[in-house]
């Protein structure tokens, strides 16, 4: 008797994420992908066909003999979506890359900091997850702003005369994305950097390095699972970010996730944008598999 | 729409109240645009019916329209705008109003009605609560400094050359198409309510003309960007215009906010009460919208939002600065101006958006 519960107590930790993924991911990814082959329509809810549970299968064979692909045909015969994908990918490249490049000195400063210091400075990254992400990116509008404080100190200190129009333009969106992703870059990256060992350092200066060649040679590369791990988390959510583009961005800034609001939320066409998301969800699948099979290598080479 | 801390405070204490008391209360649940009732009328409801009123809000029509389309939203009592009403009621999201139940209905204006009769045809599905205009906002000393006076036409707009003047000091348009399209037809002297997809075009490559000057569009920022003295020139809602005006003179920063209705006519726009048609309350609906019907009553929220409302008998009792501002209220020859737009097929839709993205996005 205790062993056969012990038996599906140690199953069940195997097919219940397998359940969490069916019930989080599978379920609302089938209602997007059948919202997606629907097509318009003035109703509530605004789409056919729609799926009546006493219908039978008859019924759903029938509803199902409705789909249709055209929204994906739309997709392609209309360059706003793929310009839509383009920058968007092209925005999430760019602020990844800055993320990496102010992210990665801090990783390595508080890795290098006294072991007292630590977690303090640990919470000092963290600690920005105490305020509404929301409440942070609305902020941003009262630095960046024209009357704002950034602009008051520039003119104050006298760098430039007039005051400097960042807000609603693309500068304005890689500062907010830059800032809010920066902590899921510096944590896996200060993961690594601690735990590499310091000694290495100091046989490569011993073999002739330079400190800056040791850097290369032994800390870049021993790093390199904690860079892939923060450019994916910056990287994943920044392609459909909505939020930033919308608060700080302008009018020229084209991103994905407004592109797909605008079609869910201006246009009522509910079918189109099921299938921009299906198809997002598409172009970041592959960059999640290769980010999965990374790590799957770097815990092989560590057994 | 307007200061929406101020109404999660209210809709909070509201419900609390409503929690806290007996279970068997009547209630009737209120879905409105935020900050555009004066509190007072929905305690003094409560008082004299002894019905809850949970009250709950919006900013957008985009939003409460995504609500209605899924369905089971709760609400008894809904107020979209018309072009979207119009839209919904062909969905079947409404439920006809009981005219017996609504005795105060003989109060409304006849004028607001033969105009709302374009999205609610017989009037069965709503009542007007509020209405207004699409028309322009601007900083009285930018414009001032630019075009020497007051901003009367289109053309500060419309006019590349014109509105180039103000790209310096911020321009904002409002980020709703079916506002923005009629208003250039109308100044190409076209019907604004013309669904002629070469017309359509025609306003859109007028709005890619001047697109360049414009900062943003976007449907509420330029309250807090005009009253701060972010922007200067904003095509907007009147009240909420008048809310910036508002916040100017309260912040007495220097900034003076005007509004105009520009002397080639400009949209006049809706906001109707509804009752969804799987609301639960159906009688507390419409004790609710009988109750905002009462002359008295409308004439406090009026005062309050600094709108104008449909309510014929209610104007004589409101205030000076309410009913004597021609922007709330236009003098007949304005009125006469002020045109109304059906909503789009869905052909012409998906034009519309389309081009829209174009000219939000410079492309």
């Amino acid at each position: 008797m205790k062993a056969a519960l012990r038996s599906i107590l140690a199953k069940s930790t195997i097919w219940l994420p397998y359940i969490w993924l069916l019930i989080f991911f599978l379920a609302p990814f089938l209602i997007v992908a059948k919202l997606s082959v629907s097509e318009p329509a003035i109703a509530q809810p605004p789409y056919t066909p729609t799926f009546d549970f006493w219908d039978g299968p008859a019924g759903w064979w029938r509803a199902i003999g409705q789909f249709s692909f055209y929204n994906y045909i739309f997709i392609t015969e209309d360059s706003l979506y793929w310009k839509s994908y383009i920058s968007s990918l092209q925005i999430a490249v760019i602020s990844t890359f800055l993320t990496l490049l102010i992210g990665y000195p801090m990783a390595y400063g508080m890795a290098r900091a006294p072991r007292t210091w630590r977690p303090m400075l640990l919470m000092l990254v963290i600690l920005p997850f105490w305020t509404s992400f929301l409440i942070r990116v609305y902020a941003w509008i009262g630095i960046l702003k024209k009357e704002g404080l950034l602009n008051q100190f520039l003119l104050w200190i006298g760098l430039i005369s007039e005051p400097l129009t960042i807000l609603n333009t693309n500068t304005a969106v890689y500062i907010g994305i830059v800032y809010s992703y920066l902590p899921f870059m510096v944590l896996p990256l200060y993961a690594n950097l601690e735990r590499q060992d310091f000694s290495l350092l100091e046989a490569a200066m011993d073999l002739g390095c330079t400190q800056r060649q040791a850097f290369w040679k032994v800390t870049w590369p021993l790093s390199m699972p904690g860079v892939i791990a923060g450019c994916f988390l910056v990287f994943i959510p920044t392609v459909g970010e909505f939020v930033i583009p919308s608060l700080l961005g302008g009018s020229e800034t084209l991103m994905i996730g407004r592109t797909l609001y605008d079609e869910f939320f201006q246009n009522r066409d509910w079918p189109v944008s099921s299938a921009v998301a299906i198809i997002l969800l598409m172009i970041l699948i592959v960059p999640i598999m290769l980010f999965q099979r990374s790590e799957a290598l770097a815990r092989e080479r560590e057994r | 729409m307007k200061s929406i801390a101020k109404s999660l405070v209210l809709s909070a204490a509201l419900a609390a109240i409503a929690t806290a008391s007996n279970a068997q209360e009547r209630v009737v649940n209120v879905y409105n645009w935020s900050d555009y009732i004066d509190e007072s009328v929905l305690t003094d409801f409560t008082k004299e019916t002894g019905i809850k009123v949970v009250y709950d809000v919006f900013d957008s029509n985009e939003i409460l329209e995504t609500k209605l389309l899924a369905g089971g939203t709760g609400y008894d009592v809904v107020v979209p705008s018309g072009t979207f009403l119009a839209r919904q009621i062909q969905a079947g999201v409404f439920q006809p109003l009981d005219m017996s139940k609504l005795p105060n209905s003989k109060n409304l204006w006849a004028e607001i009605q033969n105009r709302t009769e374009a999205y609610d045809p017989g009037q069965k599905y709503s009542i007007n609560y509020m209405w207004g205009t699409t028309g322009i906002g601007y900083n009285v000393k930018a414009a001032q400094e630019r075009i020497g006076g007051a901003v009367t036409s289109w053309d500060v707009i419309f006019d590349p050359e014109k509105l180039a003047k103000f790209k310096d000091c911020g321009v904002h348009i409002l980020d709703a198409p079916a506002e923005i399209i009629p208003a250039a037809l109308n100044f190409l002297g076209k019907d604004p309510d013309s669904k002629n997809a070469d017309e359509l075009r025609e306003a859109a490559a007028l709005l890619q003309t001047v697109r360049d000057s414009v900062q943003k569009f976007h449907s509420s920022e330029y309250i807090n960007a005009l009253a701060n003295g972010d922007i200067c020139l904003a095509v907007g809602w009147s009240g909420d215009v008048f809310q910036a005006r508002d916040r100017a003179a309260e912040a007495d920063a220097g900034v003076e906010v005007g509004y105009s209705i520009p002397s080639q006519g400009a949209l006049m726009w809706f906001d109707q009460m509804a009752i969804p048609a799987d609301a639960k309350n159906v009688d507390e609906a419409h004790a609710f919208l009988d109750y905002i019907m009462r002359p008295d009553v409308i004439a406090k929220a009026s005062n309050y939002v600094y709108y104008a409302n449909g309510n014929e008998a209610s104007t004589p009792l409101l205030e000076k600065d309410v009913v004597e501002d021609p922007a709330i209220y236009p003098d007949a020859a304005t009125l006469a101006n002020l045109y109304v737009t059906t909503p789009y097929g869905a052909r012409n839709q998906r034009l519309v958006s389309r081009e829209w993205t174009k000219i939000k996005t410079g492309q």
